[in-house]
């Protein structure tokens, strides 16, 4: 259970915080050019996050306790793959679940 | 050729953000889910959704939440997720930057990514739009999208622990964000970055308050960086 402090001071400067970045230039710097080495950093911001966050959950997946979890990794697999051939968000999203529930089934009913 | 008008430029951009709701369905209703099954309630998830807009930073926050990571460390990689959003900025500045400033204050709000990708696809093609027009066409995205995203998250919360274990909704989440990244990978740069990430993410998971992460994102920003100016030349 998440503390309700630390929901809201979450919700307030995270929003704030989100504010102040889409409204950066746009709002404050204007037109003047963002140095190259910024803006270089800047593409991968995402890129470097999102996959650090997502690889623990599909090696150690809570609901299995952190035990590894063949149907898991599968529907990861899938869904990085079938998302990077097709550049497709919602292919990939699919493409995962179709997985993951076939994977699911398949251990169940072995 | 009739001149486009702004009010013909709005209808434009709502027509354009309109596919964006394929991929927002999923994702709002999921937040909607994570959140109320975090703990959160429907004010709590409700205020989330509308006060961020930003989908990616909220499933982080909230994942980062639920394992007691203390809350500067959650703010930082909540943060960092949102980081691309100055480039974003940046890039529509030269379109968008002569309106007023409480324009400007709401394009900021409602600079996600699916208006984002209308706007500056759409500026490029229509290089003789003034700025009424270039305005009215993003605040046509935003319809589109945005007020779909509040009832959607608002959707997810209200169904929110009906959904039965069997549809192992634990994993949906992760499957969103690496649906996310799949189409992320552009170029050897990006790749070099992801994998970084995760092998620094995994190598660190020791590190106590979800902090490897950080540090995880870090090193993989400056790897991506590096290797741009390794391919670029």
């Amino acid at each position: 259970m998440i503390d309700k402090t630390t929901i809201w001071t979450v919700i307030a400067l995270l929003g704030i915080g989100t504010f102040l970045i889409r409204f950066s230039f746009l709002g404050l710097i204007g037109g003047r050019p963002m140095p190259a080495w910024v803006l270089r950093h800047l593409r991968y911001a995402a890129v470097a996050v999102l996959p650090g966050l997502v690889a623990p959950l599909v090696l150690w997946p809570a609901a299995t306790g952190g035990d590894f979890d063949p149907p898991r990794l599968a529907a990861a697999v899938a869904t990085v793959a079938v998302g990077l051939w097709h550049r497709n968000v919602l292919a990939g999203m699919i493409a995962g679940l179709v997985v993951l529930y076939v994977g699911l089934g398949l251990t169940a009913w072995l | 050729m009739p001149a486009t008008t702004p009010k013909s430029a709005f209808w434009t951009g709502f027509r354009d953000g309109l596919p964006f709701l394929l991929v927002l369905l999923p994702f709002g209703i999921l937040f909607g889910v994570t959140a109320t099954e975090a703990g959160l309630n429907v004010l709590e998830t409700m205020m989330f959704t509308i006060v961020v807009i930003a989908g990616a930073s909220q499933f982080t926050a909230l994942q980062l939440m639920t394992d007691n990571t203390p809350t500067l460390i959650v703010l930082a990689t909540a943060l960092a997720v949102n980081l691309r959003m100055a480039m974003y900025s940046a890039s529509l500045t030269p379109a968008l930057g002569g309106a007023t400033v409480w324009q400007r204050g709401f394009i900021a709000y409602f600079l996600v990514d699916a208006t984002y990708a209308c706007a500056v696809t759409r500026f490029e093609a229509e290089p003789d739009w003034a700025l009424p027009q270039r305005t009215a066409y993003f605040f046509g995205t935003v319809l589109a999208v945005c007020p779909a995203w509040y009832l959607l998250t608002l959707a997810g919360a209200l169904i929110g622990s009906a959904i039965p274990g069997w549809l192992a909704l634990d994993f949906a989440v992760p499957i969103c964000f690496l649906a996310m990244i799949g189409p992320m990978l552009r170029t050897l740069a990006h790749l070099a970055a992801a994998l970084t990430s995760v092998t620094l993410a995994l190598v660190l998971a020791f590190i106590p308050y979800s902090m490897g992460l950080l540090i995880a994102a870090v090193v993989a920003m400056m790897v991506g960086a590096y290797v741009e100016t390794r391919t670029a030349s």
